[in-house]
């Protein structure tokens, strides 16, 4: 039998891989529900912006290059994360943009490389999901999937379909969290200004419940809740549109 | 001014303990923010402006060789005089011989980027000559002889109960019990103190927000007046600018007037926006007996063609700076130069060098508002990596840094062996953090110290794939 479901090479992310797996799973189950064939290529590790932001041009590239190897023969890329999939989808083909043999191979790539939520709701169609999660969210937009690939409306418009949840906006929602990769240990008192803003912002809300896109981001803002006494409970949007609600929050253990 | 720029970690560190300066960058966060979002939704065309300004400017770039001279063409033919002066130093010793020959004690001046820039208060009071600056802000610091901590708005730092003990202390001459209190207060007591000041400078010295090739005129925009009198008042005007601050017409400067002051402080327009277009002509009712541009380059021609040379497009609205979330945690004195924030980042080490200033680019996310928010549409995230690049190419990245990232870069090109040393290390973080995060972990006192750290759940998401999905690589949803 032939599976004419359109494949979906799914990059994992290093964070995701590492930390949280769960939010690999919810992914592959959204995407299974929005009619897609998943696989996940073994020849992954990371996107390469740890090198890319160091300055690492000849690292990145080599990271690059079997990403695209990889992920090339999938009709789409997606990845739980506005950051990972900003980067193959605008800095790949900027990388290699004077390469003529790389060049061409990294725009397509990047042509069909989304992030998970929108290419959800852009690319795949879905307007809602039939999952329930009583409580009041609030929703931080990650700054690469809001400012490089335009993710603002659709997580909100299928949070709001969530059966039981309320949103809860916080102020400076588009404010980063002062995350930044390797930024926040080379900078951590800085850092530590930003995300301090942000729990502020977050308790302001009112939410109990605080998800984004990133898993960066929430393990920022989820452990200076934690260390702040903070009860916000702390996800990846992918886990609540998934319903995992049987999974501890970021950064809390089962019976936690 | 002395850089500190290599001092930016110890800087910002004091920075964000400082209690006062926090509650200063309060009004910055708001303000700013919210009347910029104001003025652009006001603006149906603010976005076709944005890329008419940007396209004024790269065009300008592009023949910047042209339009140099024949602004010198149409300046000279108004009676004006340019000094073209490539460092810092020609540029002091050129505004200091005209002062010489003018006779000053006493100069008043506009507020002047290019004016810290080449630090020429300092030199000015070396030989003698006392700088009076006129804009309110700028008064404020030089009385507590601090640097700008923001491109327009130079005294954002500091609260108005500081500036109500600095007037005490420095205006001696005025009663003792008199009311401070209110910021309106403050600005008639700066009017009364300068006024005088204006009368006596032989000399007033401004900057430029534009220089217009095809009549000669220099233009600021200013919404306190200020720049108005020191440049009418005295027998001399200086205008002291960078070559990056050309445009060719008078049309173009208006389209670059729309975004300016709605980008900088949410206003449609300054208060007041001054053309001068050389020295007093008989029958003029005011105005300079003498007009000198003082045209500074400073290593921007050296930008020109380079990965920075979008970052001449500047027109120093400070909208970057005014959204940028690690300026509202450090203010601008932190940067440790003229120039703070991303534009800052961007700029300071083009003019001050990598060496010196190679924390400014290192010190962002990448969030990318400023690009979002900056008028002239200048890539300020993109240049910040290129800088990192030179940085990380010249082998200034610090040692243990450049091994880590070789490691780990090396581990990241070898899918297998990176797969079972990751399966091995957070399956152990998984056991070890039972609790679900941890408050301390070796190696990791950067982001400890400040928030707990998450507990991986357990395996990796590729050896759990692997058990649910049999083969590496496995597909989902089973039957084919």
């Amino acid at each position: 039998m032939t599976d004419d479901r359109p494949s979906v090479g799914l990059f994992v992310t290093c964070l995701v891989d590492l930390f949280r797996p769960s939010v690999g799973f919810a992914a592959v189950e959204l995407l299974e529900q929005a009619g897609c064939r998943v696989e996940v290529p073994r020849a992954q590790t990371c996107c390469g912006q740890p090198a890319y932001n160091s300055g690492d041009r000849a690292d990145t590239k080599a990271i690059a290059e079997q990403v695209i190897a990889a992920f090339e023969p999938y009709d789409y890329v997606v990845a739980p994360s506005g950051s990972c999939g900003a980067m193959i989808k605008d800095h790949y083909p900027a990388l290699f943009a004077d390469d003529p043999a790389l060049g061409p191979r990294a725009q397509a790539l990047g042509d069909k490389t989304h992030e998970l939520i929108s290419f959800l709701t852009d690319v795949r169609g879905l307007e809602a999901v039939a999952v329930t999660w009583p409580g009041g969210a609030t929703y931080h937009d990650s700054c690469s999937g809001l400012r490089e690939l335009g993710v603002k409306a659709q997580p909100r418009r299928l949070l709001e379909s969530v059966a039981g949840l309320e949103l809860k906006e916080m102020a400076d929602s588009e404010v980063c969290c002062g995350f930044g990769g390797t930024f926040c240990v080379k900078y951590p008192e800085i850092s530590n200004s930003m995300v301090e803003q942000k729990a502020d912002t977050i308790e302001a809300s009112g939410a109990d419940l605080l998800l984004a896109g990133d898993l960066g981001c929430l393990l920022n803002m989820a452990g200076k809740l934690k260390r702040r006494g903070s009860g916000v409970q702390v996800r990846h949007v992918a886990e609540v549109l998934a319903g995992k609600r049987d999974l501890p929050a970021i950064g809390e253990s089962r019976g936690s | 001014m002395r850089s500190t720029a290599h001092a930016f970690t110890e800087n910002a560190k004091r920075a964000v303990e400082d209690p006062q300066l926090k509650r200063a960058m309060g009004h910055v966060r708001k303000g700013f923010i919210e009347k910029r979002a104001k003025a652009r939704a006001r603006l149906p065309e603010f976005e076709a402006l944005r890329d008419a300004g940007r396209e004024i400017k790269d065009h300008t770039l592009a023949h910047l060789d042209f339009y140099l001279e024949h602004y010198e063409k149409t300046l000279t033919a108004a009676g004006g005089r340019l000094h073209w002066c490539a460092t810092a130093e020609e540029a002091r010793a050129a505004i200091l011989e005209i002062c010489r020959q003018a006779g000053a004690r006493t100069v008043t001046k506009g507020k002047s980027m290019i004016g810290e820039e080449i630090a020429i208060n300092d030199h000015l009071e070396a030989n003698g000559i006392t700088p009076v600056e006129t804009d309110l802000g700028e008064y404020i610091i030089q009385l507590r002889r601090e640097p700008p901590s923001h491109i327009i708005a130079p005294a954002v730092h500091l609260t108005k109960d500081l500036v109500e003990a600095d007037f005490r202390a420095h205006h001696k001459q005025l009663p003792e019990g008199r009311s401070l209190s209110e910021p309106a207060e403050l600005v008639a007591e700066a009017r009364q103190v300068l006024r005088q000041r204006y009368l006596e400078a032989e000399v007033g010295i401004t900057g430029a927000n534009f220089l217009v090739a095809e009549t000669g005129s220099s233009v600021i925009v200013t919404n306190e007046g200020n720049g108005d009198l020191t440049q009418c008042l005295p027998k001399v005007h200086i205008v002291v600018a960078s070559i990056e601050k050309l445009v060719p017409t008078l049309e173009d400067l208006n389209v670059l007037l729309r975004v300016l002051a709605r980008s900088a402080t949410g206003q449609e327009m300054s208060t007041y926006t001054t053309l001068s277009t050389g020295p007093r002509r008989p029958g003029d009712p005011d105005g300079p007996e003498a007009y000198h541009v003082v045209l500074l380059d400073n290593g921007r021609s050296a930008m020109i063609g380079s990965e920075f040379h979008e970052a001449l497009r500047c027109i120093r609205c400070g909208a970057c700076m005014n959204h940028c979330p690690v300026y509202h945690a450090i203010g601008g004195h932190a940067y440790g130069w003229v120039y703070p924030g991303p534009i800052g980042s961007v700029l300071n080490p083009g003019l001050i060098g990598i060496e010196e200033a190679h924390h400014l680019p290192n010190a962002s996310t990448f969030c990318g508002r400023c690009e979002s928010v900056c008028p002239m549409r200048i890539p300020l995230p993109r240049m910040m990596r290129h800088w990192r690049e030179k940085e990380f190419e010249r082998h200034l990245t610090p040692a243990s840094v450049r091994t880590g990232l070789t490691l780990w870069a090396a581990l990241a090109r070898r899918p297998r062996l990176y797969q079972a040393l990751t399966r091995i290390g957070s399956a152990l973080l998984g056991r070890l953090g039972k609790r679900g995060r941890f408050e301390s972990l070796p190696l990791a006192g950067g982001w400890t110290r400040f928030r707990d750290m998450p507990a991986p759940e357990g395996p990796t998401f590729q050896s759990l794939w692997a058990e649910q999905r049999g083969t590496p690589g496995g597909t989902s949803g089973g039957k084919r």
